[in-house]
C-alpha cells in the first residue's frame, strides 16, 4: 500500500498531479482511490489531495502518520500537513512562499524558519525550486509535472510508466513541454 | 475485458444513471453534488438541466417520472430542505418511470452552513434510501435505486457524503440499458393528492414500506462479514465502512447499504454472534437510535462525536488507543475572495458606511472574513432578503441594514423575499452582486446567464426587469468595480424609504478573460494601510510600502480608487 498526500494552495495544479498518479496506479495494475475537497476550500485556501495505491484500497483518505510521501507545492503547506508523514517518509517541497490572508493583513506572521524546521525534523525532506525549473521547461504551469518528476526519482516509481501517465493526463499540444518538465524534475534531485 | 476507469464518485453516479437509461436529470449546483449533473449532460441521449432551485429540480424529475421516463434530481443536503415539499407527497403518489433523488451530505462542513443528516428525511418522508461506500458501488446503487423505484412504485434516495462524492475509485463501465418511455396513463387517484385520494395513498405508503423493510433483509444490499474473532461487531455504512475495513481488519462488520429502511432483523442476528456491538456513523446517532428502539443493545455516540468527519485515525484512537500525530501550529490559510473579485469593492463600501449587512450563500459569504468584515448574517439560500425585511420591521424601519445576494441565489429563492418586502413595504435595500455565474460551486449557468447546462444559448431572465415586475420602483445598475458609483448608489438607496435594488454588475474575475493583466503600479507608498483593508490576495506589505503581485492582479483597479494619495496607478499613467 502506498499513501500519498499532495498539498498546496487552491489553484496550484495539485489536482492534475493526483490525476497523473492515479493514472500511474492503473497503468501499473493497481487499485487506487483519491480524495479531494472542492468548493469553498478552493478559493485560495489550503488544499490537500489524498491518494492511495495498492492491490485493494478501502479508505480514500490517508491518515495521520501514515503517508509514504508528501508532495507539497508550498513551504507553509508542507509544515501544515507534515504530521501525516510516517517516520521514514519522503517530504518533497516546492520552495515557494505564498502569503495566507492573515499574514497579508498582519494578523499572523509567515514563519521564516519553516524550511530549517522541516529539514531538522524530517530526515527525508527535499526542497526544490520547481517553479523555476518549470519556467526553464517552458511554463510555470508545469510546476506540478516538475514535482512529479522529482518524486518519481526520490521514491523510485517506474519512470517509463510515470512518463506515460503524464502524457495521458496533459493536453496533447503541451506534451513536449510537460515531458521536458518531468525529465528536468527527475534530474533535479 | 470490461472497461475500467478511475472516476469521481459523482461522475460514477452520472454514469450509473446513464447506464440505467435515465432520460431526464434536473439539479441545482451545491457542493458536494454539483459534478453529477455536469458529467451526466456529457453523455449521449439524455436531457439534463440546471433548475433555479432544488424544489423545481425535484418537481421536474417527478413530472418526467410520471410521464414515464427514468428521472433524477440531485442536490446537497440543505437542498433537500428546499425540495422537501414535493418529496413528502411524491412519496404518496409513487412514480411512473423510476425516480431517484441524490442527496450529498457534508460532514465536517467543508463547504456548507450546517451538518444536517439527510437520513432522517428518508424516515420521515417514507422514501427508501441507499448509501454507497465508494465510486463503483455508487454506480451500482444508482442502478439499483431505479430498479427499486419501479419495483415498489416509490421515489428512492441515494445518499452520499463529501468523502464519497469527492473521491475517485476504479469503476467498471457497462452499456446503457435502453428504457423506452412508459405510456402515461391518467390516474387521478394516484397522482392528484387531495385529501380523498391522499388518504387512500397513505395506506399504500405504509404497506409499501413494510414490503421494502422485509425485502432489505434478504436482497443482498446489506451484508455481514465475519472474521475468526467473536468479540467485536461493527455496524456501519458509506465511507465509514472503508475506514473500518482499514483500521479494524479483525472486526466482524455489518455493512448497511439501505440506511432506510434498515435491515433490523439481519443486524439483530449479527448482534447475537458478537460480544460487543458498536455502530460507527458520522453525524447523528441515526442507526444507533433505530437499533436501540428495536431492543438491540449497542454502543455508538458514547465513543464518537456527532460533529465532523470520522477517519481511520479516529477509529485507531478509540479502539487501539493509538496516538494521532497532531498538526504543527502554523498560520491558517482560509479561503479568500480572489484577486479582482467584483464583490470586494462593494463590501469595502458597506464596511466604510458601517451598514449592517444581511448576507447570503455564495462566494460573497467571504465578505464576513477580515479585513473586510462586512457581513453580519448568513443563514441559508435567499435568507438575506427576508432577514433584511425582518430587521426593518423589528426596528420600525430604523435599522441601518442592507441585504446582499448573488445573482444565482437571488433566482434560487431571493426573489420571493423581494416580493414580500415590496408587498409588506419594509423599504429594504437589496444589493444583487451579479457576477453572471454560480461562482462558489465552480461556475455553473443559471437562468440569467444566457446559457443552459450543456452550454447552449438560452433566453436570459433580466434581473432588472424581474425586480421591476416585483414592484421595485428604485433600481440602480452600477459597475461593481466603480467604488465611487457603488458608494453613491448605496447612499441613495438606503436613504430611500421604499424598497430599493442595486444591481452591481461584473463577471466573476475567474471568468472574465478580457482583463487578465496587471494594470497597477505603486509609487511612493505612504503605508496608510487603506488598500490593505480590501483583503486582496495580490496586495501585501513590502519593506517600502505595499507590493502588488502582478501574477495575481487582474487589473480591477479597486485599489487605485481606494488609495487616498494616488500612489497606486493604472499601468501607463
Amino acid at each position: 500500500m502506498m499513501n500519498v498526500l499532495i498539498s498546496g494552495v487552491g489553484g496550484q495544479g495539485t489536482i492534475l498531479a493526483s490525476r497523473v498518479l492515479g493514472k500511474y496506479a492503473l497503468l501499473s495494475g493497481n487499485d487506487c482511490k483519491i480524495s479531494e475537497i472542492h468548493g469553498m476550500s478552493q478559493r485560495g485556501g489550503s488544499v490537500t489531495t489524498h491518494l492511495r495505491i495498492g492491490k485493494k484500497v478501502y479508505s480514500p483518505v490517508v491518515w495521520e502518520g501514515s503517508a509514504d510521501m508528501i508532495i507539497a507545492f508550498e513551504t507553509l503547506e508542507a509544515a501544515r500537513v507534515k504530521h501525516y508523514l510516517k517516520e521514514d517518509g519522503i517530504l518533497l517541497v516546492n520552495e515557494e512562499k505564498i502569503l495566507p490572508m492573515p499574514c497579508i493583513t498582519g494578523a499572523a506572521v509567515y514563519p521564516d524558519d519553516v524550511k530549517e524546521k522541516l529539514t531538522a525534523e524530517v530526515k527525508g525532506a527535499k526542497f526544490i525550486k520547481a517553479k523555476e525549473i518549470a519556467m526553464q521547461a517552458g511554463s510555470e504551469k508545469a510546476t506540478n509535472i516538475v514535482m512529479l518528476g522529482s518524486i518519481c526519482k526520490l521514491y523510485g516509481f517506474d519512470k517509463a510508466i510515470m512518463e506515460e501517465a503524464v502524457i495521458a493526463c496533459v493536453p496533447a499540444k503541451f506534451k513536449d513541454l510537460n515531458v521536458n518538465a518531468f525529465r528536468m524534475g527527475y534530474e533535479s534531485v | 475485458m470490461q472497461k475500467k476507469e478511475l472516476m469521481l464518485t459523482n461522475q460514477a453516479i452520472a454514469r450509473g444513471a446513464w447506464e440505467a437509461g435515465v432520460r431526464v436529470l434536473s439539479a441545482y449546483p451545491g457542493t458536494p453534488s454539483t459534478e453529477i449533473a455536469e458529467n451526466f449532460v456529457k453523455l449521449d441521449g439524455v436531457y439534463a438541466e440546471w433548475a433555479p432551485n432544488e424544489k423545481v429540480a425535484v418537481e421536474v424529475a417527478v413530472g418526467a417520472a410520471v410521464a414515464g421516463a427514468r428521472a433524477m434530481a440531485c442536490m446537497k443536503h440543505v437542498g433537500v430542505n428546499v425540495a422537501a415539499d414535493p418529496l413528502f407527497t411524491v412519496a404518496y403518489t409513487g412514480v411512473g418511470g423510476g425516480l431517484v433523488i441524490v442527496v450529498a451530505d457534508d460532514p465536517g462542513m467543508h463547504s456548507s452552513q450546517n451538518e444536517q443528516d439527510s437520513r432522517y428525511y428518508a424516515r420521515s418522508s417514507h422514501i427508501p434510501m441507499l448509501e454507497p461506500s465508494n465510486a463503483q458501488e455508487a454506480k451500482e446503487f444508482t442502478k439499483l435505486a431505479f430498479a427499486w423505484s419501479e419495483q415498489f412504485d416509490t421515489p428512492v434516495f441515494l445518499r452520499e457524503t463529501t468523502r464519497v462524492a469527492h473521491s475517485h475509485g476504479v469503476v467498471e463501465l457497462l452499456d446503457r440499458e435502453e428504457r423506452p418511455l412508459k405510456a402515461y396513463e391518467k390516474n387521478a387517484q394516484k397522482y392528484v393528492m387531495m385529501p380523498a385520494n391522499a388518504i387512500k395513498r397513505h395506506v399504500i405508503v405504509e404497506e409499501r414500506e413494510k414490503a421494502i423493510a422485509k425485502y432489505v433483509e434478504t436482497c443482498g444490499v446489506n451484508f455481514a462479514e465475519y472474521t475468526s474473532e467473536k468479540e467485536m461487531g461493527i455496524v456501519c455504512s458509506g465511507v465509514v465502512y472503508e475506514y473500518v475495513k482499514e483500521a479494524l481488519p479483525q472486526a466482524n462488520v455489518f455493512k448497511v447499504g439501505s440506511v432506510y429502511p434498515l435491515p433490523v432483523e439481519s443486524i439483530r442476528a449479527f448482534s447475537k454472534k458478537v460480544a460487543r456491538l458498536v455502530v460507527i456513523e458520522e453525524l447523528e446517532p441515526y442507526i444507533e437510535d433505530t437499533l436501540k428502539a428495536q431492543g438491540i443493545a449497542c454502543e455508538g455516540k458514547n465513543l464518537f462525536s456527532i460533529q465532523g468527519e470520522l477517519s481511520v485515525a479516529k477509529l485507531l484512537q478509540v479502539f487501539e488507543n493509538k496516538q494521532i500525530p497532531v498538526p504543527a501550529q502554523v498560520p491558517v490559510r482560509p479561503p479568500v475572495m480572489c484577486a479582482g473579485c467584483p464583490h470586494r469593492g462593494v463590501f469595502y463600501v458597506l464596511n466604510k458606511l458601517k451598514l449592517t449587512v444581511n448576507g447570503d450563500i455564495g462566494c460573497y459569504t467571504l465578505g464576513a472574513v477580515a479585513p473586510l468584515s462586512a457581513v453580519d448574517t448568513c443563514v441559508c439560500m435567499g435568507a438575506s432578503v427576508g432577514m433584511a425585511h425582518g430587521f426593518k420591521k423589528a426596528t420600525e424601519g430604523k435599522s441601518n441594514n442592507v441585504a446582499v445576494i448573488g445573482d444565482s441565489t437571488f433566482l434560487h429563492s431571493g426573489v420571493t423575499g423581494l416580493i414580500n418586502a415590496v408587498y409588506n413595504q419594509s423599504g429594504i435595500t437589496l444589493i444583487i452582486l451579479d457576477n453572471s455565474t454560480t461562482g462558489m460551486t465552480g461556475h455553473q449557468q443559471h437562468p440569467a446567464t444566457g446559457k443552459t447546462l450543456d452550454g447552449n444559448p438560452a433566453p436570459v431572465v433580466l434581473l432588472d426587469e424581474l425586480c421591476k415586475a416585483c414592484g421595485v420602483k428604485h433600481l440602480q445598475i452600477v459597475d461593481a468595480y466603480d467604488v465611487v458609483a457603488v458608494e453613491k448608489a448605496v447612499k441613495e438607496a438606503t436613504a430611500n424609504p421604499e424598497v430599493s435594488v442595486i444591481i452591481a454588475q461584473r463577471p466573476c474575475a475567474l471568468l472574465d478573460k478580457k482583463l487578465k493583466k496587471p494594470a497597477v503600479k505603486v509609487t511612493d507608498c505612504k503605508n496608510c494601510g487603506k488598500c490593505m483593508k480590501l483583503g486582496c490576495p495580490a496586495i501585501s506589505k513590502g519593506e517600502k510600502g505595499i507590493v502588488i503581485d502582478t501574477a495575481q492582479c487582474v487589473g480591477c483597479e479597486v485599489c487605485v480608487q481606494v488609495c487616498p494619495f494616488g500612489c497606486i496607478k493604472k499601468e501607463g499613467e
